[in-house]
Order: C-alpha cells, then structure tokens, then sequence
C-alpha cells in the first residue's frame, strides 16, 4: 500500500542537495485568522510586496495562505465561473476528481520531502481556469511563513484546462522575525490540449531557511508551460528540480531562471523537460550570479524522447567571489534518432573588456559593474507580457541593487 | 588639447610602443594611418586608459592635465570619446542604457534619425548580433551623444559597406567641425567624408612619419607602406 512506502520514503535523501533532519523543524502552527489582504500586518505585506504579491485590485484572483492556514482565497467578481482559487484542501472536499491529480506528476515516494508533504500536508493552492478562458490579469499566490522554524508543507495543484491562457505569480517568503524553517512545495501542473500557462514563482527566504519544492508539469496537445523562477536573497540551502513532460503533440515548455546566490547559500537548482511528443520543443535558460561564500549548481537535463523533438539548454554564470561557486551541469539524453538536443554553458567573471566600454562611456567602475550585472540578470529572457515584466523587473532590480 | 610626450607602452611585458611624440590642437582633427599590428589602435587604447596597456615611460596631458594615469571615466568626463571598433556585446544592457546616463540629451533623437538608428534599436542588448553597420552606428551614435571635446574613431571604415559608411562619415564629421579628433584608418575610405588637418604614420610602435592627410593617403595607396618603411630606415641612416 502506497502509505507504507511513503513511511519508508520518509528516510529516503534526495538525490541532490545537502540532507536535512526533518525532527529538527517545529510542526505546531498556530493558527492564523481569515482576513482581507490589506488588513494583514504592514511588515508582511511588505515581504508579500517583494515576491510579486500585490493588491487584489490587480490581480485575477488571490489565495494567501500564512504557515498551515489560508487566510485569503478569492476570484474577483468578473472571473466568477472562469477561474478557481481556493485551497487544497477546500478542493479536495468540493472535487473528489482531484485525486486524479494528486501526485501523478510527481511520486510522493521520491524522497523524504514529498514523503513528508504527503504525511504532513499544510494546504497550499488549487488553481483551475475554465476551458476556453483567457485570465488576462494574474492571478497571485503567497505562501508566508511568519513563524520561528516552522515546517511548512504546502502542495499545490494547478489546471489550465483546454484552450484556456493564463499567468500565475506565486511568492513565497518569510516574515523578517524569522531566521530559521523549512518550506517543502509540491506544485502539479496540467496544461490541457491548447492551454498556455506562463507561471513565475520568486522566493525570498532567509539565511537559516531550507526550501524543498518539488514540481511536475504534464503538458498535451498543442499546450505550452513557460516557468520562471526568481532567487535573489540568501536562503540556507535550497533544492529543486522540476520536470516537465511534453507528452503532447506540438507541446512546449520553457523554464527560465534568475538565480543570485550570496553569503552561504547554497543552491541546487535545475530544470528537467521530456520530449515524449511529436514535434515537442524545450527550452532551459539560467542566469546564475554567486558571491560571498555562495554555492550553485546549476543543472539541466533535456531527455529526447521522441523522433521529431528539440530542445536547448543555456546556463550563463557570474561569479563575483572567489570564494563563491558555481557548478553547471548540463545534460543531454537522446533516446531516439531524430531527436536535437542541444546546450551552451558559460562561467566566468565580469569581463574586464566590457567594464571599460562602459567606463569609456563615463561610468565610474561600479556603476558598470552594477549595470553588468543588472543586465546579466534582464528579465527579458523571460518574455513576460509588459505589465508583470515592469514589475518582475523592478523586483529583481531592487534587489540587485541591494545586493550589489 | 592633446600630448603625447616620449610614449612607450608595454602590453603583458612586451613593449608595443616605442618613444612616440603626438600633438593635436585644439580644432585639429589628425588621422593616423599605418599597417596592421603597427601600435594603432594601441595608441588610442593607453589615450582612452585601458588597463592592459602600461605606460612605462612618457606621459599624456589632455587640456593641460597630465592624464597618464587617469582612470577611464574620468578621462571620459574631460571630455575624450571613443568609437571603438571591436565592441564587447553585454547581456542585458540596453544601448538605451547607456544614452540615457551619459548623453547630454540634446538632439538625441535627431542624432538617432540622422545615423538612421530606430527607437526600437535603442532596446537591443549592447552589441549583441549587430551587424557590422548596426556597430558603427551605434558607436558614433553614442560618442557623439557624449559630446566629447576629443574624438578618436577606431577604424570607422573597417566591416562597413559603403551606405554606412556615408551615415557615419558625415554625422563624424559635421561633429568634428567643432571639435578636435583623431581618426584610425586603414585605408583611409573614410577620408571621403572626414576633413583631416594632419595625418601620421605608425610603423613598429612610432610614429614614422607626419603630413598632409591627402598627400600621405595617396603615397600609401600609391607604394604601400614598405615604402614608408624604406623612408624611416633612410631616416636612421643620417647621422
């Protein structure tokens, strides 16, 4: 029975990422109340604002939730009947269909984080749009953590339905209090025949802070699943690979991220994409920046599935340190003929050449070492639409700023 | 406006520069002619302060300042410019970037129509897959919209077809008119649209010989520059 080999997954290490005590974590939350977003606690909305969460006004729909409890789940007005927003455990009880998405993207059995996010299950977000709904607006959720060491396991399910296109924004952050925690995500993703579902997801953790997502994505006929992934602040260690499974004809996915390692950080992030469909295309992008004592590694694996699949994988590092690292890691597998993989990896320091052009300009040697950098870290190569781009923007600028 | 005094330069311990002596007044425009690999562009590098190149001996003043040691930007804010010819392509920075910190602003969407540059162009990443065109205008554009007293332009008419050559050549030279420069050049195409007081020949890291641009251009089209070569061996040959 799936129950007992999910005791046992509990002891079961992941297979990157440094391996953490799960006793060492508390698990008593205490309750937070139910309330409008604007009436939560200034410093909060103050690290909500950092990871992309913005006021209901401008946003399709909210859900909020602070350590085990949902304080916040709402569609606007117009989108009623277009989009669902609610917890997971509120869909559970309303749908018993979920099931039928719960942990098919991704095993609970894979290791000791989903074995505990299956154990010990937190909530997390359910977000459905409608078939044939175009959401213009994103829609937003924020997955606080405002106490001292907690454990926070949130597993979250996402379904864009047939023909349906959205953008979701997902920040995940901790109150300034605290200093230490664990956040394990479980995200499932289902991108139905002809949907296309742009998801950016920006964490900003705290330096004795462990984060464990766990991601899958099942993308069908014709659909397309673009995930960016923003990292600036310092976190304890943080582990992820998501995957994405093109199994449809014509499926796309794309995963695209903006990493910023600083202090003793450590950072294992990666993107995986299996082309199992005809004419499927992938695409990985990283920009990784590592100072201070940080380390990154950086992956990547493409896996050629299909005969008449494409794929490319390109990781670009800075180091700013000597003491910093950075450890790409890209991988190819090609199972059939006809498929074409391909990757470009790249690590280095700031060039000197380009400093000087830009001093040549009239910049002082920081200001072209900030611009460098900043530029190093343009979210173009996300391609958001330009309302959330000017914001992404802003948030990744200011904290660059603040790092540099 | 600019003096070169008793230059020599070294570039990873080997000596690329020997003993040159440049001066260019306030108004002159001087074009600098000579082979590949003679101390051009080496020349117009340890003017503008690019780290690699070690003055060990002589000295740059600019407007009365000695220079010699100046860090780049501040070289820049006493008013010397540079179009480069081998650009560095930077991720991520937007030529707007660049416009918008330094430039003067004055007339800087005339200048973008002038050298035929479109608004959108301004939103390209630095160098990233320009063409050769696409490089030299926006290097003009930008020097120009830094509206330096000094301008150097290294080797304008290099990987540049003839269209492009006439933007660039005209917009440099309308704003030298003003202005004192120093031009590269190879062979000397952009001559047709630039109007040079002085030229020079750099042959082995010194200045070999100086002119009349029109006079010296037509010798080195003429006999190439193993004729220049022979001149400078009979000049070591007198006492």
């Amino acid at each position: 029975m799936p129950r007992k080999k999910e005791k046992a997954a509990l002891g079961k290490p992941a297979q990157f990422g440094p391996d953490l005590d799960l006793s060492a974590y508390t698990r008593e939350a205490k309750a937070v109340a139910p309330c409008p977003i604007g009436k939560l606690p200034k410093d909060m909305l103050k690290r909500a604002a950092q990871v992309g969460i913005g006021p209901e006004k401008d946003r399709a729909g909210t859900y909020f939730q602070v350590n085990h409890s949902t304080v916040f789940q709402n569609v606007r007005d117009a989108l009623r009947g277009k989009v669902e927003i609610m917890s997971t455990k509120d869909a559970m009880e309303k749908y018993g269909w979920l099931r039928d998405y719960w942990w098919k993207t991704v095993a609970a059995t894979a290791d000791k984080y989903t074995a505990l996010a299956e154990e010990k299950w937190d909530r997390g977000y359910f977000m459905r749009i409608l078939p044939n709904q175009q959401v213009v607006l994103p829609l937003q959720a924020c997955l606080f953590i405002s106490q001292e060491n907690l454990d926070q396991n949130v597993h979250n399910v996402i379904i864009a339905e047939p023909g349906s296109q959205a953008q979701i924004i997902t920040g995940c952050t901790v109150h300034p209090n605290v200093g230490r925690g664990l956040h394990v995500g479980i995200s499932e993703f289902y991108i139905k025949k002809n949907a296309k579902l742009t998801f950016t997801m920006i964490h900003n953790w705290a330096e004795g802070v462990d984060v464990r997502p766990r991601t899958g994505a099942f993308v069908e006929d014709g659909a397309t699943f673009i995930s960016n992934y923003v990292c600036m602040a310092p976190v304890k260690s943080l582990q992820m690979y998501p995957a994405a499974y093109c199994n449809g004809s014509d499926s796309r996915a794309r995963f695209n991220a903006l990493l910023y390692g600083s202090k003793d950080s450590l950072l294992d992030v990666g993107s995986r994409v299996v082309l199992s469909g005809k004419n499927s295309r992938g695409e990985v992008l990283s920009r990784v920046i590592a100072t201070d004592n940080s380390k990154v590694y950086a992956r990547g694996r493409l896996v050629g599935e299909h005969k008449e699949s494409r794929a490319h994988l390109e990781c670009r590092g800075l180091l700013l340190s000597d003491t910093a690292l950075i450890h790409s890691i890209p991988e190819l597998i090609g199972k059939v003929e006809g498929t074409e993989l391909s990757h470009e990896a790249a690590v280095g320091k700031i060039s000197e050449e380009e400093v000087e052009y830009l001093m040549a300009r009239g910049f002082s040697e920081d200001e072209a070492t900030a611009l460098i950098v900043r530029g190093f870290m343009d979210i173009e190569i996300f391609g958001l639409p330009d309302a959330l781009k000017e914001e992404i923007k802003h948030i990744v600028e200011t904290t660059t700023k603040k790092a540099l | 406006m600019l003096k070169v005094t008793n230059l020599s330069v070294e570039v990873a311990g080997k000596q690329i520069l020997k003993n040159v002596n440049l001066e260019i007044p306030r108004g002159e425009v001087h074009v600098l002619f000579g082979p590949n690999g003679s101390g051009k562009s080496s020349l117009i590098s340890t003017i503008l302060g690019l780290a690699r190149f070690k003055v060990t001996r002589g000295k740059i003043t600019f407007k009365g300042k000695d220079i010699t040691h100046t860090p780049i930007n501040e070289r820049a804010k006493l008013g010397i410019g540079i179009a480069f010819q081998n650009p560095p392509a930077i991720r991520g920075v937007k030529l707007r970037d660049v416009l918008q910190a330094y430039s003067t602003g004055n007339g800087l969407v005339g200048l973008t129509r002038r050298l035929n540059v479109p608004m959108e162009f301004l939103g390209r990443d630095l160098n990233l897959g320009f063409s050769g065109g696409e490089m030299k205008r926006s290097e003009v554009l930008q020097v120009i919209a830094q509206n330096p007293d000094f301008l150097m332009l290294d080797e304008p008419d290099s990987g540049v077809d003839v269209e492009n050559l006439e933007i660039i050549g005209k917009a440099a030279n309308d704003f030298l008119r003003h202005k004192s420069g120093l031009l590269i050049t190879h062979m000397g195409h952009i001559l047709r649209y630039v109007e040079a007081d002085r030229a020079h020949v750099m042959l082995n890291g010194r200045i070999a010989c100086s002119g009349s641009p029109k006079e010296t251009l037509e010798l080195i089209l003429k006999r190439g520059y193993k004729e220049c070569e022979k001149c400078l061996g009979r000049r070591k040959k007198q006492p």
